[in-house]
């Protein structure tokens, strides 16, 4: 695996199992807050772990990895990380992606994109990033690795709601199953910029319900991770997290603060460039990730 | 700009429990280090950073010189101060020029944290120094990262050496090679080298970017980095330390509101000065990274000294000349204020200026509900009115005065309280002016005046409670600390004084900017 705790849980989790010192309930407190968990989560985290642990007279460092394993994937499974891209016949099911600048929402729309059509839908995506430059190039780029259609803006600057809205109409009138559209990144202490998101989901919606709205979090990104979801939230209704480049050395560990503060649950998890490099979420596989 | 906005925020609640007691226990300083060492982890700030940092100041404070010292409080808030400036980094350095033109510059990092946009924001800078900058294009990976670069260069006015198209296609060092020569020949004296964004554990990537390096031996390589970055700052920063070896840092999105710990962390674990600080999407959001400055903003201090910066760089010198004339002859208009306002913009944003003022740690909240709408408003408000109006307010009468609240799209009262803002404002201008009081004078208010109440239970549009008027008497405060004994933090040494001319400026400027 290409991140895990491995690495620095080395001395916590070697192959012999051994009594457990209070040197390792350190070395747990670091490693957790080196994963970005937070100082919160990390001390809650402890807690239910200790509280646990401390009715075992014995307990060797393979109890405390389990044990620490079970805590963790209780926390992730109170949350459906199930995408809902259920529509109705002739009304396509939207996705809407946002997120904050270079966290990869262009990236994880090629994918997304790819992994629908090889379940045999039909997709189309739509270019309303159309600030940043040559964002639609991007996504056109993509577009054509993941063999789907794509709505570009009819001018330079145009209105990302309207491309929205058209993206939609066209699906509509095409007999797209699913529509995908990519929006400008922001920082979500922007309000101009996130009042903009609003306006795409007000015009979009006139169309018909938006199935997905989902919040793009980079994994290298530490505790303003929960300022963004909670802006996000707010401010553009997102309904799903996709947390991206996992296959760097960053743990991403802010999720759970992140879920549990705002009850989005991660639905997608992007894990390297290749197209292909897209999964759904499951906390199980998630958690023995981080341990193994 | 909320640049380290909530850590400044937790270091002062962490602290201000000490400023109010005589003497330094074990206890207190235990209980706060642990609050500090949890907000700079909150910051994002790396473990081991905090570990030796926390390690420091709880050293120093139970230190006997501290304990004998008048005021411990103080002390402590001096200690994280110098400890601060330390991990920052002391002096700022600036780019290296080569000898020989041209100067190579490098720009590496991850994937989104900036490096194309940075380049054409570095491009525009060297350009209004009088560099000639030509802009490299060596991200032949992500998709169509050669048109975002070629986009930027055209909004920067600068070259641009692009022969591959990219997306996968070309060979980045040969590129990089031939954009030096091209230089050469044509005579750019500065070469940006945007690369392929990689992870730090990406072997083969890191390869390429070393490659590249070698073959252009540029004067800096600057390693670009999301200021959002968590914990991973420490491992992505030596990855490309050991990768390719940068000579400076670049931290971008500060117009966010991450707290920015990893400043502190890749100084505190790589010793390389942080270069530039980026702060938003447009060409122009970027300035040097001051070390002392941002220390003294962590503790609340404000950044009074990139404010005269600002200031100076856009506030047309003869333009203020005039207007303290005509303030002294008492002939300031309503015109003159709406060219002020204009004046003022030009800085930039209203909330960035505020932010750097000191003592804005405590009202970051409502500085970031302050509207900027409201200039415009006041905008309209008196280009609604006829020129003879705006010479002499005192034309406005009743029928005049629905006119223009009609023409504005305003309320008779706004319009009011407008005129008499400004009676009051120029009445106090003209006494400072006249060399009456040696301090800021309050601002009467922002330009634009009606800032919304946060936690003002008055009416909409009552002026106390107004963020702007208590920037202007913080920093008014501020002002005499300094001026007397080097200040209450006891941080003289810390940052530069503002010399006399500096704090001239900033006060015709607030005067200017709160009329």
């Amino acid at each position: 695996m290409a991140w895990s705790f491995a690495k620095v849980f080395q001395n916590l989790f070697s192959s012999t199992a051994r009594l457990v010192e209070p040197a390792d309930w350190e070395n747990l407190e670091d490693t957790l807050l080196q994963a970005d968990f937070g100082t919160t989560v990390t001390d809650e985290v402890i807690e239910a772990v200790h509280r646990i642990a401390d009715i075992s007279a014995t307990l060797d460092t393979d109890d405390l990895r389990r044990i620490l394993g079970e805590v963790l994937e209780e926390r992730l499974s109170a949350f459906d990380s199930t995408l809902n891209l259920q529509s109705e016949p002739g009304a396509p099911a939207v996705v809407l992606v946002v997120g904050v600048n270079g966290v990869g929402k262009t990236t994880t729309i090629g994918k997304l994109a790819k992994f629908i059509t090889s379940r045999g839908k039909r997709v189309i995506v739509g270019a309303a990033d159309t600030f940043r430059a040559a964002a639609v190039d991007q996504l056109a780029t993509w577009a054509e690795r993941a063999g789907v259609d794509i709505v570009r803006p009819q001018h330079d600057g145009q209105d990302p709601a309207s491309v929205a809205f058209q993206t939609v109409e066209r699906a509509t009138a095409e007999g797209h199953e699913i529509v995908i559209v990519d929006t400008a990144g922001r920082l979500h202490t922007k309000s101009g910029l996130m009042d903009e998101l609003s306006k795409i989901k007000r015009v979009v919606e006139k169309l018909g319900p938006i199935n997905e709205t989902l919040l793009v979090l980079d994994a290298t990104t530490g505790q303003n991770g929960l300022n963004q979801a909670h802006a996000f939230l707010e401010q553009a209704g997102v309904t799903g997290l996709v947390l991206t480049k996992l296959d760097g050395s960053a743990r991403g560990g802010f999720v759970f603060a992140v879920q549990e503060s705002t009850g989005l649950a991660v639905k997608l998890v992007g894990q390297g460039e290749g197209i292909d490099d897209l999964t759904g979420f499951t906390p199980h596989v998630f958690v023995q990730q981080l341990l193994d | 700009m909320a640049v380290f906005g909530n850590l400044s925020e937790r270091l002062t609640s962490a602290l201000s429990g000490l400023r109010s007691k005589g003497k330094l226990s074990a206890a207190d300083v235990d209980g706060t280090v642990r609050e500090i060492r949890r907000a700079l982890l909150d910051a994002d700030v790396s473990l081991d950073v905090v570990k030796s940092f926390t390690g420091k100041i709880r050293d120093r404070a139970l230190s006997d010189d501290v304990n004998k010292a008048l005021n411990p409080a103080q002390q402590v808030v001096q200690i994280v101060n110098e400890e601060l400036v330390e991990i920052l980094g002391g002096e700022s350095t600036g780019l290296h020029f080569a000898k020989n033109p041209p100067t190579v510059i490098m720009l590496a990092g991850l994937q989104g944290s900036g490096k194309t946009t940075f380049a054409g924001k570095l491009a525009k800078y060297l350009r209004a120094e009088g560099h000639t900058p030509v802009l490299v294009a060596c991200d032949l990976q992500r998709p169509n990262a050669v048109q975002q670069l070629t986009v930027v260069a055209e909004q920067a006015g600068v070259a641009i050496f692009a022969p591959e198209p990219g997306n996968g296609k070309g060979n980045p060092v040969k590129v990089a090679k031939d954009g030096v020569k091209f230089a050469k020949q044509k005579m750019y004296d500065t070469v940006i080298i945007d690369t392929a964004g990689r992870l730090g554990v990406d072997e083969e990537l890191m390869r390429e970017a070393r490659d590249v390096r070698n073959a252009t031996d540029p004067d800096d390589v600057l390693f670009v980095l999301d200021s959002m970055i968590g914990q991973d700052a420490v491992a992505t920063a030596k990855a490309f330390q050991d990768g390719v070896d940068f000579t400076g840092v670049v931290l971008t999105k500060l117009d966010g509101d991450a707290r920015g710990g990893a400043a502190l962390s890749v100084r505190g674990m790589t010793d390389r000065p942080i270069v530039f600080a980026s702060t938003g999407e447009d060409l122009d959001a970027m300035e040097p990274f001051h070390p002392d400055r941002m220390a003294s903003r962590i503790l609340d201090l404000g950044d009074i000294l990139t404010l005269i910066e600002q200031a100076q760089k856009n506030f047309d010198q003869g333009e203020a000349e005039k207007v303290a004339e005509k303030i002294q002859s008492s002939t300031f208009t309503l015109q003159d204020f709406l060219e002020q306002l204009q004046q003022v913009r030009k800085m930039g944003s209203m909330k960035g200026l505020l932010g750097m003022l000191p003592g804005a740690g405590k009202m970051r909240e409502q500085i970031d509900n302050f509207d900027e709408k409201e200039i415009d408003r006041t905008e309209a408000i008196i280009r609604s009115m006829t020129p003879a109006e705006r010479d002499n307010p005192k034309l406005l009468n009743g029928s005049r005065r629905l006119r223009i609240a009609n023409g504005s799209g305003m309320t008779v009262t706004d319009v009011n309280q407008l005129v008499t803002r400004f009676d009051q404002a120029a009445k106090m201008m003209k006494t400072v002016a006249k060399g009456g009081t040696p301090q800021i004078p309050g601002m009467g208010a922002v330009p634009g005046g009606r800032v919304k109440q946060v936690k003002q239970s008055g009416k909409k549009g009552s002026r106390s409670g107004n963020p702007a008027k208590r920037a202007a008497e913080n920093a008014a405060l501020a002002e005499t600390a300094t001026n007397s004994t080097g200040g209450a933090f006891g941080v003289a040494g810390a940052a530069p004084e503002p010399d006399d001319k500096d704090m001239e400026t900033m006060r015709r400027l607030l005067e200017r900017g709160g009329l």
